[in-house]
């Protein structure tokens, strides 16, 4: 059961629709406008003129011309129609992939499809403060790497990769450059030319927005293998009638997003510092996963010495505040973080102890204030039983 | 306001549309969650599956959630493709079947499986025989749609599904996208082995739809990612959408149950003044179609012309897949059908849904028997 006092923070996983936004799907939904964009009676062009005008938000958010965005069902789909569309578009001119070991499992498990068709996959390291270097991807490159795909922000951790600069060391090179910005796009101003990417991915219901859509950004003449064949939509890359409400939904997201950036970021940082403040008096030791100064201020995930990620998870969802242990998209089962193993390693007890806490949409100070004691009072009972067995 | 293109799209029922807000504001958690957010949003994942698996008189883990039709054809056709790409490398399906079963299959032949388009015959239908002619050592998937979306012939893929039983190599999907709730589909015990159903073509919502597989029948996945739906189908689930689409299914089997005579007889009233008039054709079959499609060629026309006619009358009707509608070419189906020429350039697609009336029909024929004649007097002024 979840009742009204209890504490979402699990942002990171998916985020509740805001009222703004449902204001703007309903007509979508009740009836009002109900038609096919691919219908050319007016039903069909209402339907069509909606998806156009969320497209145009959607590009301006990211610097991006209409025609380069591609609407997919989600963040998934985007990830796997940039990782091995590319990747199958451009076999005859190398076989050579570079991502990192820290990627979400949509990038890591299409990469490793890619890898049984016969490419050859880089998988980077990062270093404890959880950043890719640019360097390491220098040395990674060779003359047949045709598709470099690095996450912006780590869903795990929140930190931020140099996308800009690896953009920047990526020029000159024939390697197309792919940047799942799903965790990103909510709280960084994003524009597609100062970051030289080649592809992006964003997702909606992480800002927001429903689920059942997400849009991958692609580059003007970048040519990609689709996933899906059947109709026109989307310029051929993502066929099916379009999910219009959704869409609706995804452009009101972003508008509300653009608004409000700034102010967010802002706020959900203050939230988060209010946490850790709470936690420093109620005396429990803490260590922060990765490096502070690159950070997303919405996602933190802390590493609470002496204690075990599984229970403390069951106790504060007992106490009713929801957090998480890492992605969502492991589909219900506990595993140790591949993020948290790729920067401290296998053994190290932070892979096994810590926990993601993610701000959002109607969280405030009293309600992290009540979480951090939660928190504290479960990690110091949990420390305390550890200790003495 | 007269719609009548619900083969293209429907509108949702407004129980659905209920169910789809208080899921989505209510239950927003991500199924795969750890916490209570997460576990009641899995509980209404699995109470949706175990709906719709009692409707469809199938196992609760014989369906796959998917972002539509278009999806679950692809995943069903390059799925069982790469899946038993080592036993053989031949698919049969028809010529006259959605694009995205046909561009699937384009696309695989371009990468070393060979496809047998079947032909039909003038009433539109695929023969039984020709799937035995056509069926060789290295068949491994027949692909046959159970309603044509454009002239509504039903194909004998229950028969055929009874035949493929004895061939254990060979998988059969059936595309059901405009055949589910119109039209009765048995799947247990069928010999069909993978089933498409899209949420939106029964007053569902778009971005919904599933894919039946048999419980024991091996595909490969199209996304990779956290492994939701058996590992079939990555990607956090649109869990409004998913229980929407259980509602929808569940009403439109009974709203459409209900609404069977009345289509019936609507439709049957609406092919015999159509045969009356001038120049008329009527391309779906008197008996073995659905209760809901009605296609017709008008000489002397450009459908095109002829839907923006009546769309300024509020008639909304179209003229072949909506998948294909703004390219201006013949339609496929009815090319398969008749050959190439006027026939196949001109036809109409008439779709009701449940909710139509004899006084839509008969405004559909007034509307129509004012915009025909000044539109094949324009045409032969301009030739």
């Amino acid at each position: 059961m979840i009742f009204l006092t209890d504490i979402y923070l699990d942002h990171a996983a998916t985020t509740p629709v805001r009222p703004e936004v449902w204001q703007e799907m309903k007509p979508f939904l009740d009836g009002t406008y109900q038609g096919n964009p691919s219908s050319i009676h007016r039903f069909g062009r209402e339907a069509r003129a909606a998806v156009d005008a969320a497209r145009m938000t959607i590009a301006e958010s990211v610097g991006a011309g209409t025609e380069e965005i591609i609407f997919t069902s989600g963040g998934t789909e985007a990830d796997n129609l940039a990782v091995t569309g590319a990747a199958r578009a451009r076999e005859h001119e190398g076989r050579h992939v570079i991502t990192t070991e820290v990627e979400h499992h949509a990038v890591l498990h299409a990469c490793e499809q890619l890898e049984r068709e016969g490419f050859d996959v880089t998988y980077l390291p990062v270093t404890a403060d959880g950043t890719v270097r640019v360097e390491t991807v220098q040395q990674a490159l060779r003359e047949d790497t045709i598709l470099v795909t690095m996450m912006y922000a780590n869903n795990e951790t929140g930190i931020i990769n140099p996308i800009a600069e690896i953009g920047e060391c990526l020029r000159g090179h024939e390697a197309l450059f792919h940047t799942d910005a799903v965790q990103a796009y909510g709280m960084l101003p994003i524009d597609v030319a100062s970051l030289q990417v080649d592809m992006l991915t964003a997702s909606a219901h992480k800002i927001n927005g429903p689920k059942g859509a997400g849009f991958l950004y692609v580059k003007k003449e970048t040519t990609l293998h689709p996933l899906i064949f059947g109709g026109e939509q989307e310029r051929r890359l993502r066929p099916g009638t379009e999910n219009v409400p959704a869409i609706v939904g995804f452009g009101a997201a972003v508008q509300s997003l653009q608004k409000e950036r700034e102010t967010r970021a802002k706020t959900y940082g203050q939230l988060v510092a209010h946490l850790l403040t709470t936690l420093a008096s109620e005396d429990v030791p803490y260590e922060i996963n990765g490096i502070e100064e690159k950070r997303l201020p919405s996602i933190i995930n802390l590493h609470f010495p002496g204690t075990s990620t599984e229970p403390l998870l069951a106790q504060l969802d007992l106490e009713g505040v929801a957090v998480a242990s890492g992605s969502a998209c492991t589909a219900g089962s506990f595993q140790p973080s591949h993020v948290l193993k790729a920067m401290y390693g296998e053994e190290d007890p932070r892979v096994r102890a810590s926990i993601r806490i993610s701000v959002g949409f109607g969280n405030d100070e009293d309600q992290m204030e009540t979480a951090a004691q939660a928190i504290a009072n479960i990690a110091k009972r949990q420390r305390k039983i550890l200790t003495e067995n | 306001m007269i719609y009548l293109d619900n083969s293209a799209t429907t509108v949702a029922f407004s129980e659905v549309l209920e169910t789809y807000q208080k899921t989505a504001l209510r239950y927003f958690g991500n199924p795969s969650s750890l916490h209570g957010y997460g576990s009641e949003a899995e509980h209404l994942l699995r109470q949706a599956r175990q709906s719709i698996a009692g409707i469809l008189d199938i196992k609760a883990n014989e369906l796959i959630f998917t972002s539509g039709g278009t999806e679950g054809n692809n995943l069903a056709i390059k799925g069982v493709a790469y899946a038993r790409r080592r036993r053989g490398n031949h698919i049969i399906t028809t010529a006259v079947e959605h694009p995205s079963v046909l561009n699937t299959c384009r696309y695989l032949e371009k990468n070393g499986f060979e496809v047998t388009y079947l032909p039909v015959d003038n009433d539109g239908f695929v023969s039984l025989q020709d799937v035995k002619d056509a069926s060789r050592e290295e068949t491994i998937l027949v692909s046959i749609m159970h309603v044509n979306h454009e002239t509504g012939a039903i194909q004998p893929v229950e028969k055929i599904g009874e035949w493929l039983k004895t061939r254990e190599k060979i998988r059969f999907h059936v595309d059901h996208v405009q055949g589910a709730a119109k039209v009765p589909l048995h799947l247990h015990n069928s010999g069909i082995d993978l089933c498409t159903l899209s949420g939106h073509k029964f007053h569902g919502l778009k971005g919904t739809g599933m894919l039946y597989i048999r419980e024991g029948v091996q595909i490969e996945p199209l996304l990779h990612g956290g492994g939701q739906e058996q590992n079939l189908r990555s990607g956090t689930e649109n869990l409004p959408g998913i229980v929407a689409f259980a509602k929808a299914l569940r009403l439109a089997y009974e709203r459409y149950s209900e609404a069977k005579q009345a289509l019936q007889t609507h439709k049957h009233e609406l092919m015999q003044a159509l045969r009356k008039r001038e120049g008329m054709l009527i391309n779906t079959p008197e008996e073995g179609s659905a209760p809901h499609i009605i296609n017709v060629s008008i000489s002397g026309t450009r459908p095109e012309i002829v839907i923006q006619a009546l769309s300024k009358k509020d008639i909304h009707v179209s003229s072949k897949s909506a998948c294909s509608a703004r390219l201006q070419t013949a339609s496929e189906v009815l090319d398969a059908q008749f050959g190439p020429g006027e026939r196949a350039e001109t036809g109409l697609r008439f779709s009701l849904g449940y909710n139509t009336t004899e006084v839509d029909i008969q405004q559909l024929l007034e509307a129509l028997d004012e915009v025909v004649p000044e539109i094949r007097r324009v045409k032969e002024v301009k030739a």
